[in-house]
């Protein structure tokens, strides 16, 4: 099997049954992406597949043979972090770190969404402007938990972003 | 998981050639087969990858309907213009489900046949006639918080889990498939469903083989749309109860209502009776309770989720008043 992760190919042979988390992780390595739950409830495994956010544990490998993938690795470095990894550590948007790969990806994904004027289940109209309010970023990021429970602070770090972004 | 066969089809011909051999899954987006794969709940020996299918499109018809392809992903089908325009109660449906990431991956197609989140359908250790016909229902005297008040059956009280089916069943939505002889069929969504009675692990009257293609919504509905979910938590979690509604009012009366509810049944619920109690009178409280009198007539609470009945009315008799309310 062939795939493409953030802009470098791989080749790999795995086990059918081998999910693209355990492929990104068990196969070539990338160990960014986390396993919280593998049943798609907690969002640590959050990646990007063609610049969508998708929960990679609820997905098989040999389906994104054809897809762009974009892993945490691929969105910053240590020395050049991303501007949202930057805003998660200048307001502390986590205790352990562990969902906070998912946590970045996803909200990633999800300031792309806003841009495209994709309204949520708390947007007051559905053809409106996209205002990420509190509100907004809570609901929109609901599908990742944080068990340390460092919410106010991830709102806090994704807000600045959209701010920047609007 | 066991492991399986897997090919991807080019076509949808392709795809039900293959479908056609028994224990065979399409897999679309994927979220819950693999989950259920995972909990070897679900066992195909072959998967047949239907994700890259041509049926992607959300398409205007002649009649002022739309014809959405079964591959459309639920996120961009709720962003849809022509979506937001005409049937908001399928967008908000829609929004009101899963997550961003679920939601960008879980096909329209595949939503119609998530399985029930019925705790004891899940858990391989106990039985369930759903998963293991035969075996008994420990729900019925168990936690069945989540459970059916209304067409359940001794062998089965498990609930329809999908908020868009609620929105898509208001909408008299129309399912068209593909079947392994090269047939195609419409089926309506009034006759896709199928009763648990004693056989709870037939939910649809989908054959061996048979795909989903596309899914025909008739022309917008006169009327205000709403969908309203009570849930446990904010966001991120299935209904207790939902009510889907499209109420249109002229003259003082109402003159048309259509009425869905999801986390009642084991599909989609749809009431005729309750309509029939809104049409022609004033839109006013005294309707309101007597449509949620003829809704919930037969209604069956089995201990834990007595209180869904009570919730159901109340939520009713509210998504009514709001959509009423400019035009009492």
């Amino acid at each position: 099997m062939h795939f493409t992760i953030n802009g470098t190919k791989y080749d790999a042979d795995p086990d059918i049954r081998t999910s693209l988390l355990d492929l990104l992780r068990e196969h070539l390595g990338l160990t960014g992406s986390k396993k919280g739950c593998d049943h798609g409830q907690c969002g640590a495994c959050t990646v990007l597949v063609n610049g969508r956010r998708i929960n990679s544990c609820l997905t098989l490998a040999v389906m994104h043979q054809d897809d762009e993938i974009t892993t945490i690795e691929g969105i910053g470095t240590p020395d050049n972090l991303a501007p949202l990894q930057s805003a998660f550590v200048r307001h502390d948007g986590f205790q352990c770190g562990y969902c906070t790969p998912g946590q970045i990806c996803s909200a990633t994904g999800m300031l792309d969404e806003a841009k495209k004027g994709w309204p949520s289940h708390v947007s007051e109209s559905l053809d409106g402007d996209i205002a990420l309010s509190d509100e907004e970023i809570r609901e929109r990021m609901s599908g990742n938990l944080c068990r340390c429970s460092a919410y106010p602070n991830i709102v806090d770090a994704i807000r600045e972003i959209a701010g920047e972004d609007a | 998981m066991k492991t399986f066969d897997y090919s991807r089809a080019d076509t949808p011909q392709d795809a039900v050639k293959g479908g056609a051999v028994g224990n065979t899954r399409f897999i679309a987006g994927g979220t819950n087969l693999l989950d259920l794969m995972k909990l070897q709940i679900e066992t195909p020996e072959r998967i047949v990858d239907i994700s890259r299918l041509a049926l992607n499109e959300v398409e205007a018809m002649d009649d002022g309907g739309l014809r959405i392809g079964a591959m459309v992903p639920n996120a961009d089908l709720a962003a849809h213009p022509q979506v937001i325009k005409a049937y908001p109660v399928l967008s908000r449906a829609l929004l009101a489900g899963a997550s961003g990431q679920l939601r960008n991956k879980a096909s329209t197609g595949g939503n119609f046949l998530q399985r029930t989140r019925c705790y004891y359908f899940y858990d391989t250790a106990v039985p369930c006639n759903k998963r293991e016909p035969g075996s008994g229902c420990p729900a019925k005297e168990g936690f069945n918080r989540i459970h059916a008040i209304l067409g359940t059956s001794d062998a089965c009280i498990a609930t329809h889990p999908s908020d868009m089916a609620v929105a898509m069943r208001a909408l008299d939505t129309t399912l068209v498939t593909l079947k392994p002889d090269g047939d195609r069929r419409r089926i309506s969504i009034h006759e896709f469903y199928r009763l648990p009675g004693d056989t709870p692990h037939i939910e649809t009257v989908l054959e061996e083989g048979e795909l989903i293609t596309h899914v025909e919504l008739p022309p917008a509905p006169a009327g205000k749309q709403a969908y309203r979910k009570v849930r446990d938590r904010a966001s991120y979690a299935f209904a207790l109860v939902s009510v889907a509604a499209i109420v249109a009012v002229d003259d003082g009366k109402i003159a048309n209502a259509s009425l869905a509810f999801g986390g009642l049944g084991p599909m989609p619920w749809r009431s005729e009776a309750a309509e029939a109690a809104l049409i022609g009178k004033a839109p006013e409280r005294e309707a309101f309770e007597a449509a949620a009198d003829a809704l919930l007539a037969d209604a069956k609470g089995f201990g834990s989720n007595d209180f869904k009945i009570p919730l159901t009315r109340r939520t009713l008799i509210a998504v009514l008043r709001d959509l009423t309310e400019d035009a009492a």
